[in-house]
């Protein structure tokens, strides 16, 4: 049968680096078409080149059986290629309809804000989504914003959907109305290529997946004629264990304690309305709840990046309330924070000068006033093999490096220094099986060495196989805590939503 | 009329011809900054404007021909300015900081050369106050804004129309994307470089009809660095105007107060040393840049080249 779209021997070189080796992908029309791989397999790569923002450096794209040059996302969109990119790209000083027609020929050259308001309400309402065309698009949650992508694309006459890591930010409801969407698209014959790193997804949602690793084309299978572990190994190359070996906890001392804790949030309302937590040594307390809800707050209180309006934190029974980060971090608290590019790597800096942003002061890293060059780079390369940072030298810029290996940079700076307690927000977020297995790894190896671990993520699957106990919280409150051994999904579930409350525990 | 209202009429007239200026290198600022280049290169681009608008008049023998002349520089040095910053990714400071010493050297030599040294200045063709029939009779206001020069009027007037082709042309949609998140803008299929070029292009004739305002209409001869400042206190009439032609209006207004108010001052004999009024303008600048009018929140990606890939 014909493909709607067959891209021939691609091959993209950035630099010295081959990102794209020879692939060739066939895609049919109406099918949703899984590409998997692990980060900085190229998927990103060959789907810019696809929508006209990268141009391959050699290879053949055939568009409804004819050859298409693209020299630039206009011509990707004239064809009815439509993409979401893993970082959004919405104008977040603009409302949404001004987001939407951006870019695209209107009569007079005139924005007629009310005219195309009514036409994308429409657009959403027939994909049962609700969306205000007026608002300003900083004000919308992530969720939001990806149907604001997804309405941009259809909006301007995509067939072909490309939807680059669209769950990895989205809560389990946000994804199931995701697949919905997904479906009925694919019903209406609209083609779907669906990038994701959770194998569980791709199994549910697409009919073909095709595999790159390093840049190489591993193969394509029907999704009916696999299985999550090969899929697994066809990315990674080796076996990759879902199920971790978990040995029972032994708890120490109290490290992290928390008794009432307020805090705002940068619009000024409550975001945390008398948190009280403790967390021992050589024990991870999981905090589950749906985005939003005060996770990014209570890890700010924690290390010292946001003030407390009332309570008191206490670290190794030391008062730090009010303290600074630096301070904190002299506790030997380490933070993993939610979001690696903008919070914990300087994007423009190297590894190895990433590597040493908690301790660039002191030694051995500094003397007096100047940086000791060769201490930092010896540091860099021992950690960048222990944590298997994949870069060709610690001098490469953080930004060139895929997500994965950014989060082992993170990773590495952090955990390296055996600190006593570890805030870790949403540690895997974005990252390949290969490299979530890694982190998760990891993370159990600190507990087992003694550290007191606060992980807090939106992927209950990840709290339930890391934790010992998982506290959930709902708008700034904690609804309970439950040993890992008690917690029961649905139970959770429903304390997520608020519906359920246990008693102080 | 009594005394008071004819001092008000007289200052508040000298406030708006002292405001024009300001305004246009600010409204030119305008599309460059919401385009995402900040050009503070403006007061150099303002001092040749202003040698170009003479010498324009002066060959071709028409204030009109001066000011085309000095819009027609201005684009070019627009378009320069452009290269430089959008294509060869330069420092937008730096290059902003060679524009006004290349300004104040280029048109300090040039301006010997043409009218030679010395000399007192050679009548040109200049632009003369016009009423407004009917509305310049109007009391106080029809002296203050309809007894003005052609230039003013054209400066008024544009002040609307940037405002619609910011507000409600597709364009103007485009330019503010650019200067927000250029990446964003590129995936849609806009073209971030033609943007800013045309924006930069359109800043220098605007900072090139500002010259060409202050030696044809102001005064009509150049002077060795008149511009004095101007092109920064443009500057700082953006951001007190949040980046909105009607905002930056306002901002012109309250500046050109303060010159004016060190003018009336000093011919009133007033007892301040004369340096002290001098600093009015200045001082009225540093309290807008330190934010004295609320948050002022540039473009997100203002000052930063845009790199495909
Ligand atoms: N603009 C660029 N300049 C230089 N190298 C780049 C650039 N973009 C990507 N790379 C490199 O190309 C390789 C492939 O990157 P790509 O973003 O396509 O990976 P990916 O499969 O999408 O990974 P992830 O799952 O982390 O999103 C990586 O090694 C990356 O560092
Ligand atoms: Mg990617």
């Amino acid at each position: 049968m014909a493909y709607l779209l067959e891209m021939q021997d691609i091959v993209k070189d950035f630099g010295t680096l081959r990102a794209n080796d020879h692939i060739n992908l066939k895609v049919e029309e109406g099918e949703i078409h899984a590409l998997l791989g692990e980060n900085g397999a190229g998927k990103s790569t060959l789907m810019n080149i696809l929508y006209g923002l990268y141009h391959p450096t050699s290879g053949t794209i055939l568009f409804r059986g004819k050859p298409v040059r693209l020299n630039s996302p206009h011509d990707a969109i004239n064809l009815g290629i439509g993409m979401v990119h893993q970082h959004f790209m919405l104008v977040p000083a603009l409302t949404v309809v001004e987001n939407i027609i951006l870019g695209m020929p209107r009569r007079w050259g005139l924005v007629d804000l009310k005219t195309a308001a009514q036409e994308i309400r429409e657009v959403a309402r027939s994909y049962g989504y609700d969306i205000d065309p007026f608002a300003k698009v900083w004000q919308l949650s992530v969720g939001e914003q990806q149907r604001v992508e997804i309405i941009k694309a259809l909006y301007r006459g995509a067939r072909l959907l490309i939807l680059d890591e669209p769950t990895a930010v989205l809560t389990p409801q946000e994804v199931r109305e995701l697949f919905r969407v997904i479906r009925r698209l694919a019903e209406e014959k609209y083609t779907v290529i669906f990038i994701s790193h959770k194998l569980n997804e791709v199994m549910e949602l697409c009919t073909r997946v095709t595999v790159l690793r390093g840049g190489k084309l591993v193969g394509t299978v029907n999704t009916c004629d696999t299985t999550k572990e090969e899929l697994a190994r066809m990315m990674v190359g080796r076996e990759v264990f879902f199920q971790l070996d978990k040995e029972p906890p032994s708890l120490g001392d109290v490290v992290l304690e928390m008794d009432k804790v307020e805090a705002l949030n940068e619009k000024g309302l409550k975001a945390l309305k008398g948190v009280s937590l403790e967390v021992r040594a050589g024990e991870i307390l999981g905090i589950a709840g749906v985005d939003g809800n005060g996770q990014s707050e209570l890890a700010q209180v924690i290390t010292g990046m946001r003030k407390l309006s009332a309570g008191r934190i206490r670290i190794k029974g030391r008062d730090v309330t009010g303290t600074g980060a630096r301070y904190i971090y002299e506790q030997r608290v380490a933070h993993i924070p939610e979001d690696r590019q903008a919070e914990g790597l300087v994007m423009d800096m190297s590894i190895k000068e990433n590597l040493i942003l908690r301790q660039y002061y002191r030694p051995p890293f500094a003397k007096g006033l100047f940086l000791k060059w060769p201490a930092i780079k010896e540091n860099a390369v021992q950690l960048m093999k222990e944590y298997d940072i994949r870069a060709p030298h610690e001098e490469f810029l953080a930004k060139t490096l895929s997500g994965g290996n950014q989060q082992k940079v993170v990773l590495a700076r952090e955990v390296s220094t055996q600190p006593d307690l570890i805030v870790a927000m949403h540690p895997t977020r974005g990252l390949d099986v290969g490299a979530t297995e890694y982190v998760h790894r990891r993370l159990l190896a600190e507990r087992d060495r003694g550290a007191a671990v606060l992980l807090i993520s939106t992927e209950l699957d990840e709290i339930l196989n890391l934790s010992d106990r998982i506290a959930v919280i709902y708008e700034g409150e904690i609804m309970g805590v439950v040993p890992r051994d008690r917690a029961d999904r649905e139970e959770l579930g429903l304390m997520m939503a608020g519906s359920k409350r246990l008693k102080a525990s | 009329m009594t005394d008071f209202l004819k001092e008000l009429t007289n200052f508040l007239a000298a406030d708006v011809r002292t405001a024009v200026p300001l305004l246009l290198a600010a409204t030119g600022l305008i599309f460059s900054e919401r385009s995402g280049i900040v050009n503070i290169g403006a007061e150099g681009m303002m001092l040749i404007g202003a040698l170009a608008g003479v010498a324009g008049s002066y060959f071709l023998g028409h204030a009109w021909m001066g000011v085309l002349v000095a819009a027609l520089v201005g684009v070019l040095l627009g378009l320069l300015f452009g290269f430089l910053v959008v294509t060869a990714r330069a420092s937008q400071i730096v290059i902003g900081a060679a524009f006004n010493l290349l300004g104040l050297g280029l048109t300090t030599s040039l301006a010997r050369v043409i009218f030679g040294v010395n000399t007192s200045p050679p009548p040109i063709d200049a632009f003369k106050p016009v009423a407004v029939p009917g509305l310049s009779r109007i009391p106080v206001l029809g002296e203050v804004i309809f007894h003005q020069t052609q230039l003013t009027y054209l400066a008024l007037v544009l002040v609307p129309v940037t405002y619609f082709i910011l507000f409600k042309t597709t364009l103007g949609l485009k330019v503010r994307a650019v200067g927000e998140y250029p990446r964003a803008a590129d995936t849609v299929g806009i073209n971030v470089y033609r943007i800013r070029y045309g924006a930069s292009m359109v800043c220098g004739m605007f900072c090139g009809l500002a010259g060409a305002y202050l030696s044809l209409s102001l005064l009509n001869f150049f002077t060795e660095n008149m511009t004095a400042g101007k092109g920064f206190i443009a500057l700082a009439t953006v951001i007190f105007g949040k980046w909105n032609p009607f905002g930056v209006l306002g901002a012109a207004l309250v500046f050109g107060a303060g010159e004016a108010l060190q003018y009336r001052l000093q011919a009133a004999g007033a007892n301040v040393p004369y340096q002290l009024l001098l600093m009015i303008p200045y001082l009225l600048t540093i309290a807008a840049l330190a934010g004295f009018v609320g948050r002022a929140v540039p473009p997100a990606s203002s000052g930063r080249p845009y790199v495909k890939e």
